[in-house]
């Protein structure tokens, strides 16, 4: 103990060398660097899982595997991408860069900021480990809607792997606030602070809000499988689609933590690479607060099949649609920004571009399911499966690797491979619209989602697909090349790295330094 | 870029630690084992990773008070800690707004429509016809009309008033008592902390601590009685299921609380903690125990009363 008071008054030296330097720190850029890494594997296992998927649906009948083989691995690919692969990159971009952009030394509490982080793998054991116990993986959507999952083996550990997760989140997200609130440059005031702060600063208290009622609502899942309660149970008075309604009071907040953070990084991009500074850099602010304030009150549009009264139908269609406003204030802004701009198309840029176009493609089908009556035939068709990749994987992991390309120069010292990283565009970009745009067409056409199989008329557009999905989850081994090619060599990256790049990281060397800002640096307001 | 400001004090930013990967290793125990001990696999491992917790939990607090008895907490380092005990209680409030809202959803919606009322009362009219929606549903949809042979049976009683005149005995309104006047001490504690007034600090906090046992003892009184007595238990269909998960969570945070508090009866009695001025660890536990009291308020009314 009193090693620790001792060391502080020394200088900081570097960092440990060896692998205490990763189990032990408290610093903000290790960890960083240890959620997106986390990320980047639970990234590839994820897509591993989704590879399966589509081989099996590259022609109709069964081929490899068995229905409740395929179910556990649609559970497992979307459990491993949501809180495994998206949520902690963006965690890791917010440890790496919330700091830096508002001119802190670390994050405001550095040993919780570890803690965080080793709980994540923690909790992924405790999820993973029913692989090898009878009964298995769960198998029943990442949703897992009573009363299915009640009547499943190995419930329990599934529940306290979400405990462990949401306990992570939630230190993680009091960080960042308490981060964001405290310890901002002096003169740095709310409104100055760079967009990427502000979506997670907004992404945070969500987080906060949200993750606990997703923790009520496994408690009353493990208290029904195990203990006899009766809250789905309508043969005791409760209700199932009590269920859907707690799950989506998370569930749908939950969805636009996972785009929040890629609205203040395409900021940020765009705004560089056009060599312009943001349009309407307030309006941005107050649309992602109204998307955030509205997420609260449109879950239930998840749930229109499911027999809701007709005001609650009419309420939760006019609420949802309302989000298109602020949304489309920001896709205005951003197109703004464009406009007139000296535009060059390194990869960030090509990422973000294509960000727009296609987040803009997810969020025009989310309208279109938004709209009750034409809801009853879109449900959980492939038209929704669509929907909502177009807005994760064009959006939410688009805007993640536009982060890395735009901000690796930075981290590491040394430039990527512009030609490679340009190929991995263009492939990721053709892979994910061969994969999902015909998805829409299936859909519409009446495909059910979460089948292992599927009515030959649909055969060709699912061949389509699975070539595309191949495509697009080979594209990210060259990812993998490319990013660890670029940590051990490559031209040496500048201080400033981008020329239209403005912020507080971009004053420190490339890389930056292990401690950054230990006394404040001045902002002029 | 560097400019060093006038009486500018350096944040605290701890070395390396190796006590949060333990603690993450613990929670691993603890939650590995409770599903374990859940599923009927032994619940050795779920006693080692509480044990850990605990353990781990108290040396890492016993840290932060050396550090800070050490100097190292500038105001902005107090600050951080008052804002992340905030947005805590934050998240511990809607945890609670899950059960409560559960709770709205059944008595608003499910109960009426499995009786057959309203504009999705109709599956409940063809499946369970004698149904009657009231609140607390003293028979269950199942038992309606299966009667003794149901698996999910009503209780026998409700922990509702039952005639005014048992009021006296009614331990609902001891623990409403006994809860908000703790509030009440709590506060005075921390008038004379302020005044740097230690003895009659010290008193009003053992108040409050003990007025927090004699809840929970209470408590546990009440669950004996419903199970003993009024036929009502977790199994007693949805009013059983609500009226002990809320009620049980809540006295499960006025433990905590209580242990909280007695912590910091523990440092201003054994090692002289706080100062006047400096007394976040006290704080933080008032303000969980205000958040508790609250709590209780809204149970008070929606469980027991309305």
């Amino acid at each position: 103990m009193s090693a620790v008071i001792e060391n502080h008054d020394h200088e900081h030296h570097g960092p440990q060398k060896g692998i205490l330097r990763w189990l032990f720190t408290t610093n903000h850029k290790d960890i960083g660097t240890l959620y997106l890494w986390f990320s980047f594997i639970m990234f590839l296992t994820g897509g591993a899982m989704a590879m399966g998927i589509r081989a099996e649906l590259f022609e109709p009948g069964l081929q490899l595997m068995d229905p409740i083989r395929y179910n556990q691995l649609v559970t497992m690919h979307g459990l491993i991408m949501i809180f495994g692969a998206v949520m902690p990159a963006f965690v890791g971009l917010a440890n790496w860069l919330i700091p830096m952009q508002i001119g802190a030394p670390d994050m405001a509490l550095p040993r919780m900021n570890n803690l965080s982080f080793w709980l994540l793998p923690s909790a992924f054991i405790i999820l993973l480990s029913t692989a090898f116990m009878e009964g298995g993986l769960p198998g029943f959507g990442w949703t897992f809607y009573a009363p299915l999952s009640t009547n499943y083996p190995n419930i329990a550990y599934f529940v306290f792997a979400i405990h462990v997760m949401g306990i992570s989140s939630i230190m993680g997200s009091i960080n960042v606030i308490v981060t964001i609130m405290n310890m901002r440059a002096p003169g740095m005031t709310l409104m100055q602070m760079p967009l990427f702060v502000w979506s997670w600063l907004i992404t945070a208290y969500l987080l906060i809000a949200v993750m606990p009622v997703l923790a009520g609502a496994v408690t009353m899942l493990l208290m029904d499988a195990y203990f006899g309660t009766s809250f789905f149970d309508a043969a005791g008075g409760g209700d199932p689609v009590l269920f859907q309604h707690v799950f989506w009071f998370f569930g749908h907040p939950e969805v636009y933590i996972m785009i929040l953070p890629a609205f203040g990084i395409t900021s940020h991009i765009i705004s560089t690479f056009s060599r312009k500074p943001l349009f309407g850099q307030s309006s941005m602010v107050y649309a992602m607060v109204s998307i955030a304030v509205l997420s609260f009150v449109v879950w239930a549009h998840h749930m229109f099949t499911v027999g809701m009264p007709l005001a609650a139908e009419l309420f939760f269609m006019w609420a949802t649609m309302i989000i298109a406003i602020p949304t489309g204030v920001k896709v205005f802004n951003w197109v703004a920004t464009i406009f007139k701009g000296s535009i060059t198309y390194e990869t960030p840029m090509l990422f973000a571009i294509a960000f727009v176009v296609l987040f803009t493609i997810g969020g025009l089908s989310g309208l279109m399911l938004a709209i009750t009556p034409a809801d009853f035939q879109y449900h959980d068709t492939y038209f929704v499966v669509a929907h909502f990749h177009y807005v994760l994987v064009p959006g939410a992991i688009f805007s993640i690797m536009a982060a890395v390309y735009y901000w690796l120069p930075k981290w590491t010292g040394n430039m990527y491979d512009e030609k490679m990283g340009k190929l991995h565009f263009w492939l990721s970009f053709v892979g994910v619209n061969v994969t999902f745009f015909p998805q829409h067409f299936v859909g519409l056409a009446g495909m059910p989602r979460r089948y292992a199989d599927y009515a030959l008329q649909f055969a060709e557009w699912n061949a389509v697909s699975s070539v595309g999905a191949f495509l697009f989850g080979l594209s990210q081994l060259l990812f993998l090349y490319i990013v660890i090619k670029t940590v051990f060599a490559g031209k040496k990256a500048t201080a400033q790295v981008w020329d239209g790049a403005e912020g507080l990281e971009w004053t420190v060397d490339s890389p930056a330094p292990y401690h950054t800002f230990e006394t404040p640096p001045k902002v002029n307001g | 870029m560097e400019s060093k400001t006038d009486n500018f004090q350096k944040y605290y930013v701890p070395e390396k630690s190796a006590i949060p990967i333990i603690f993450a290793v613990s929670v691993f125990f603890a939650g590995f084992g409770a599903a374990n001990a859940i599923t009927g696999n032994g619940s050795t491992m779920l006693l080692f990773g509480l044990i850990a917790v605990i353990i781990t939990m108290s040396f890492w607090f016993s840290v932060v008070m050396k550090e800070s008895k050490a100097g190292l907490d500038t105001p902005q380092l107090n600050n951080s800690y008052v804002f992340g005990m905030g947005w805590f209680i934050f998240s511990e409030v809607m945890f609670f707004f899950a059960f409560f809202g559960a709770l709205f959803y059944i008595r608003q919606f499910s109960v009426p429509w499995l009786g057959g009322e309203g504009e999705k009362g109709l599956a409940g009219e063809i499946l369970w016809p004698e149904f009657e929606a009231t609140w607390p549903p003293m028979v269950t949809p199942e038992q309606s009309i299966m009667g003794d042979q149901a698996v999910t049976k009503g209780p026998d009683n409700s922990m509702y008033l039952n005639g005014i005149a048992g009021i006296i005995k009614w331990l609902p309104l001891w623990n409403t008592i006994v809860l908000l006047s703790s509030s009440g001490t709590v506060h005075f504690a921390h008038i004379a902390l302020k005044e740097n007034n230690r003895k009659r600090f010290n008193f009003w906090l053992g108040i409050t601590v003990s007025l927090a046992f004699i809840f929970v003892i209470l408590q546990a009184a009440e669950y004996y009685e419903a199970y003993a007595h009024l036929g009502l238990t977790l199994n007693s269909g949805v009013y059983g299921t609500t009226f002990f998960m809320l009620t049980g969570f809540h006295g499960m945070h006025v433990l905590i609380g209580g242990i909280f508090l007695l912590t910091q009866l523990f440092r201003s009695t054994g090692f002289k903690h706080f100062t006047e001025k400096e007394h976040f660890g006290f704080e933080a536990a008032s303000w969980y125990w205000h958040f508790v009291d609250v709590v209780w308020v809204c149970l008070f009314l929606f469980v027991y009363i309305i």
